[in-house]
């Protein structure tokens, strides 16, 4: 074997898959037209820059097979952004368009199994992409009037002393806070009464299972 | 690969064939334990002092004053904590800057947790930290001051001898980390009053591993590994022969062209600078225009996320560094594009290219060729337009 041949496939380094390189390097579906323009059935915009990753996606539904004809985004962030994007775009338009139900189910899990994985620390990348499309699935139904349809994934605070949500549980998990020590230490939940301690273990383990699948 | 034009020469630089030769026969021949009293130990022993008094007259110090360590992390740790332990009947008080290297910042933070307070002097817009500020922020209890000479990230110059200058005057050890500075900026311990200073050969073609630790004779320090008489107790363990004979070596090469070499690549960083800030719209200059290394451009490309832009770059052969969060073990962009007031965003977007002794107009202008296609690139793929 060559020295110079990445041997590190635990997730700890740097390494893309030829996967997420394509995707990189190769965009599918982005949005080229003027987004002023382009006439979307529903548009989906998640993230800051803030933050760091900001995402934009614009859909077309097929009303008949309530399914997704198009699907045209545009994202600011880093390579393993940008190809989580690319390839949640090609899922959902592939073999004539996925049934907006079977859409609404894609799990980041999946994004990234189908880039044949991420670095452990970009994981929190390919998160963004079913946030986007469940936005623009979402804003369709509102515009389809369709309101029963639509998916509300509202935070519910977790901790009352400190007024944490499970949301930024699930943003601490994501940034590699895999204990209760760390996420505690980034959220400050359970520093006043600790009543939350249980319910914030038991969400620890829920994310680290849908994310890292440990 | 058809083209490869590495610009992050302040990550690492390649050894100079001459310390690499220097160092050879250190490995096989004169393989020997610098502390055993036969010939095959003597000779190596002969040759770190050689070495120890080559760098010593380079800073203008005495031989006793140095002592090699394994790298500029561990010499700055040395320094830290050795310091802080020694002095802390005197006071528990540290100052230091908010752009410091990790290798300064995080045994602060640590120092913190074992009771010491650290005051973290802010820096202008320029990301040059304000001799006035730190004078300002000095106590009875001030045991150590720690101001870095130039900052890897952004290229700033910091006004070092005045701080020195001051600390002398209050009684106060001042450190300061020069590892971006050999080579291009002068070293004499006195004339930047100086009482500790970190140094490492990675940064100045010379060999990974090593650094050293400047100590002034009278400074209070105490180890902070054990196990051995080497290097006065101060860094226990067999001492890297070959290393130290490629530090000193590189320290040499670096002090004899330095005058020379800065010139070429002021002028090679202000060209550079001056092209992309005018080629591509949308471009903010990162750190001061004058007080800045030789080999520093650092930018922020807005719109566009810094490591998005360095793979694409690698894949034209150019290698860079950028301060996006992308880019760190953390979801935090850079600590020190933040300490300029910047926001995230701006950060995100940071890209550093550092020139060295390799560096040519050719390969600048390349990069100044791909790099707005690039920008143009990613900016289509992103949502953001400001």
């Amino acid at each position: 074997m060559n020295d110079d041949q990445n041997i590190n496939q635990d997730g700890s380094g740097w390494a893309y898959s030829d996967k997420v390189k394509e995707h990189f390097f190769d965009p599918k579906n982005l949005l080229k037209e003027d987004p002023e323009t382009y006439k979307a059935d529903g548009v989906g915009y998640v993230g800051s820059p803030a933050c760091g990753d900001m995402m934009k996606m614009w859909i077309k539904v097929d009303p008949i097979m309530d399914s997704i004809a198009e699907c045209k985004w545009r994202t600011f962030g880093c390579a393993s952004a940008i190809a989580s994007t690319s390839v949640l775009s090609e899922m959902v338009t592939e073999n004539g368009g996925m049934e907006i139900d079977k859409a609404l189910r894609i799990r980041p899990q999946d994004i990234v199994d189908r880039l044949s994985g991420l670095p452990d620390r970009k994981i929190h990348c390919s998160v963004l992409g079913d946030k986007a499309l469940r936005a623009a699935i979402n804003d369709y139904f509102r515009k389809s009037k369709q309101e029963h349809r639509i998916i509300k994934d509202e935070a519910k605070v977790v901790c009352k002393c400190m007024d944490v949500t499970d949301h930024e549980i699930e943003d601490a998990v994501l940034e590699g806070k895999l204990t209760y020590e760390e996420v505690q230490q980034k959220t400050k939940c359970g520093t006043a009464c600790g009543a939350c301690k249980p319910r914030v273990e038991k969400l620890i383990e829920q994310y680290k299972l849908q994310y890292f699948g440990e | 690969m058809e083209n490869n034009i590495y610009l992050d020469h302040a990550a690492t630089t390649p050894i100079d064939p001459r310390v690499y030769e220097a160092m050879q026969p250190y490995f096989t021949e004169k393989f020997g334990n610098p502390s055993s009293i036969y010939q095959t130990g003597q000779i190596a022993r002969n040759a770190i002092e050689r070495a120890r008094l080559e760098v010593a007259n380079i800073l203008g110090a005495l031989p006793d004053e140095i002592i090699f360590v394994a790298g500029g992390t561990e010499s700055d740790n040395l320094a830290i904590f050795g310091v802080a332990r020694a002095n802390q009947h005197k006071g528990k008080h540290i100052i230091t800057s908010k752009i410091e290297h990790h290798a300064v910042l995080h045994p602060c933070e640590q120092l913190e947790k074992e009771g010491f307070e650290v005051t973290y002097i802010p820096v202008e817009k320029n990301g040059i930290v304000d001799p006035e500020k730190v004078k300002n922020a000095m106590r009875d209890d001030t045991i150590l001051v720690s101001i870095m000479y130039a900052n890897n990230e952004v290229g700033t110059i910091q006004p070092i001898a005045k701080i020195g200058r001051t600390c002398k005057k209050r009684g106060i050890p001042f450190h300061t980390d020069a590892c971006q500075a050999s080579g291009a900026l002068p070293l004499n311990v006195d004339k930047l009053h100086l009482d500790l200073m970190t140094i490492n050969g990675s940064k100045m073609y010379g060999p990974k591993g090593i650094g050293v630790l400047y100590i002034r004779k009278g400074t209070a320090i105490k180890p902070i590994m054990f196990g051995g008489e080497q290097e006065k107790k101060m860094r226990p363990g067999t001492e890297n022969v070959p290393g130290i004979i490629g530090f000193a070596k590189a320290l040499q090469l670096a002090e004899e062209s330095r005058e020379k070499e800065s010139v070429r690549l002021c002028d090679l960083r202000d060209y550079m600078i001056r092209e992309i800030l005018t080629r591509i719209p949308k471009v903010e200059l990162n750190g001061d225009l004058i007080q800045r290394l030789p080999n520093n451009v650092n930018v922020s490309v807005l719109e566009i996320e810094g490591e998005a832009l360095l793979l694409r770059l690698d894949m034209k052969g150019i290698s860079a560094s950028s301060g996006s969060a992308c880019t760190s073990g953390s979801l935090d962009p850079s600590h020190v594009i933040l300490a300029l007031g910047k926001t995230h965003f701006v950060a995100h977007g940071s890209i550093r290219f550092s020139l060295g002794k390799s560096t040519t107009k050719k390969d600048i202008d390349y990069v100044l060729d791909i790099l707005p296609k690039i920008v143009d690139d990613l900016r289509a793929i992103s949502p953001i337009t400001i």
